[in-house]
């Protein structure tokens, strides 16, 4: 490796050969070159899915309700029911310490107004918890807080855009905001990485909500997060447990699916990420072939090279040349050429992935990067490939009898 | 300098085997200018390449510079030919890519020489067959020749015990020949052995001895001066 005299011959083979050389370094460059944009492009894919999912927390279990499809104790089926304060009093009290954060949803259709400017929104009627649990971000102000759903004040959170429509460049935190017709005060202004539609809600206190809307119990739908420290096989239970307390309590029976649903983000969570970690291997493979294929184009180029170097290889070992110098005059050549031509290959494509950025995100593809080891192992394998690839022709041509390669003329 | 005792050589063809070599014996002595002569197939290529540790014998005791050849893997071979044999060939045998002094120098890269060393010593052969101002132009730059006169530098720059030419002159013109053979005789006259294959008569005529092959057996070996007394 370090014998100067080899890598003068080197230089000067390479130099003295440059088609022969530039055919080499660019079949290696191109397909480590694929291998790295796809291997890039399959962990923007997944870094897609990562953002999808990290807009609410991942240990969230949904609640909601429908009509029974069975009758049951007494009870026809087709009834619809209804969760109230009540219940998610109780799913607390039984729960207790496996919960982190709860809150009740009550959804309300509203004609937002503000002076001239007006348009229709959803209200979220919600416990101060329900912040952690959207992972809303509070940008100016403060969310609903506990003295709000106690005292049932009538204020408001609202989301970005809804500032932005029926406020223009006005500043709306401490202002007033007609909803239906009654005036709430707007204490907090958010943003939400769940994108637009998130931003177009508003958020009340879920005492007000009822008392403004016919001074019920009812809630819509309960979402909790569980304590992540009960793992998920707990989380699981937990789960079946809450299914069962509910459907006990509103008289379901247990293989109604449709009357109580509770969901989880954490199966989901799970279930998408292998999805996404499964692409990611299938595009591995593919840049695996891709390498695989580079490296047969190497050694086929290998193989011309000795062949056109016969009769210079001849002359060479009839001049003094020993089969081992021979086998480490190529393969020197060999895994140069490769070595070089290859990070010039993942050069380019970390250049072309830095261009890509957010540009493919529109088609799922977000931030494809490779990181530092993807790099390393690639540089590793590919000098391996330089190596297998020049062994075997270098071998052979070891093995070419000085007679043989100076009788073909 | 090289001795041959009962050389027997066949190559298998198909099923068959083809004796080339049928129990030569031949003793060159050093200092000798020697001429192998026979028409093709008479088996004075495989002899020259038995001589040269291109190939090897397959019955019989060759010994070169007094040491017998035998269990000779590549490696030993190379060695051995980089320190005692220089070859000349009738192709020339040039790297098309490096210029007459690389060409020259190249023999003494295997024999483990530093570059400068090298550069200073093929100058010198370089010059020694009048073509230092050649000595960087690559070949297809020379006449036939001026290559065959760099093939001899390159022959000589080990200073070897014994020079092999197969055929020198076999892809010149006359004048270009006589010239060529002219070289020879005097690298012999400075006291090196040289051996040389052809089916040409007047090259032949121009050695001290002849050794005529047919049919893988040595039918007459004559010094010239004797024939040129008869």
């Amino acid at each position: 490796m370090f014998d100067l005299g080899r890598w003068q011959e080197i230089f000067q083979s390479i130099g003295k050969n440059k088609l022969r050389t530039f055919l080499g370094a660019f079949t290696v460059a191109l397909g480590i070159f694929i291998f790295t944009v796809l291997f890039g492009m399959g962990n923007g894919l997944k870094n897609t899915f990562d953002k999808f999912f990290s807009d609410d927390a991942t240990n969230t279990i949904f609640i909601f309700t429908g009509t029974t499809t069975k009758a049951y104790k007494g009870y026809k089926e087709g009834r619809r029911i209804q969760l109230e304060n009540e219940d998610l009093e109780l799913l607390l009290k039984k729960m207790d310490d496996k919960v982190e954060y709860f809150t009740a949803r009550i959804y309300k259709g509203v004609q937002a107004k503000n002076k001239n400017e007006s348009g229709s929104y959803t209200v979220r009627a919600v416990h101060p918890q329900h912040q952690f649990l959207e992972k809303t971000i509070i940008d100016q102000g403060k969310f609903i807080d506990e003295n709000d759903v106690k005292n049932k004040t009538r204020v408001v959170v609202i989301g970005r855009l809804v500032e932005q429509d029926l406020f223009k460049n006005e500043n709306a935190l401490g202002k007033f905001i007609e909803l239906n017709g009654l005036a709430y005060k707007v204490v907090g202004i958010f943003s939400d990485a769940g994108g637009d539609n998130e931003e177009r809600l508003i958020y009340a206190p879920v005492s007000t909500i009822q008392l403004i809307y016919k001074n019920t119990e009812d809630i819509d739908q309960i979402n909790l997060s569980f304590n992540r420290a009960i793992g998920s096989a707990g989380a699981k239970k937990m789960v079946n447990d809450i299914t069962k307390i509910l459907k006990e309590k509103h008289f379901v029976a247990r293989d109604d699916r449709s009357a109580i649903r509770v969901r989880s983000v954490f199966d989901d969570y799970e279930q998408n990420m292998q999805f996404a970690g499964m692409l990611q291997l299938i595009v591995l493979w593919i840049g695996i072939g891709t390498l695989f294929a580079g490296a047969i184009s190497i050694g086929n180029i290998m193989v011309f090279v000795v062949k056109e170097r016969t009769k210079e290889l001849g002359i060479r070992k009839a001049l003094g040349a020993t089969p081992g110098s021979i086998v480490g005059l190529i393969l020197q050549e060999s895994i140069f050429i490769t070595a070089i031509a290859g990070y010039i290959g993942i050069l380019i494509a970390v250049f072309a992935l830095n261009g890509i950025g957010n540009n493919l995100e529109d088609y799922f593809i977000t931030n494809p990067q490779v990181n530092q080891s993807t790099i390393v192992w690639a540089t590793i394998i590919l000098i391996l490939v330089g190596a297998i690839a020049g062994y075997v022709p270098a071998r052979r041509a070891a093995k070419i009898k000085p007679v043989v390669a100076l009788a073909d003329d | 300098m090289i001795k041959i005792k009962n050389l027997h050589k066949s190559y298998p063809m198909g099923k068959e085997s083809l004796h080339v070599l049928k129990g030569l014996d031949l003793h060159i002595k050093e200092g000798e200018f020697v001429s192998i002569m026979g028409s093709s197939g008479s088996g004075k290529s495989t002899l020259l390449n038995i001589v040269g540790l291109l190939d090897i014998h397959d019955e019989g005791e060759y010994y070169l510079n007094g040491q017998l050849i035998e269990k000779l893997d590549e490696k030993k071979a190379a060695v051995l030919r980089n320190k005692f044999l220089g070859f000349v060939f009738q192709s020339f045998n040039l790297i098309t890519y490096k210029t007459a002094l690389e060409n020259v120098a190249m023999p003494l890269y295997y024999k483990g020489i530093n570059r400068k060393e090298r550069q200073k010593i093929a100058l010198e052969y370089l010059d020694k067959v009048d073509l230092k101002d050649w000595a960087n132009h690559l070949p297809s730059e020379l006449s036939g020749g001026q290559k065959q006169r760099v093939a001899i530098a390159r022959a000589l720059v080990t200073q070897p015990k014994v020079v092999l030419a197969d055929e020198p002159t076999g892809a010149l013109d006359s004048t270009t020949s006589s010239s060529v053979m002219d070289l020879l005789k005097e690298i012999n006259k400075e006291g090196m052995t040289v051996f040389v294959i052809t089916h040409e008569e007047e090259i032949a005529a121009g050695t001290d001895r002849i050794v005529r092959l047919k049919d893988g057996v040595i039918i007459s070996d004559i010094k010239t001066k004797e024939l040129q007394k008869a």
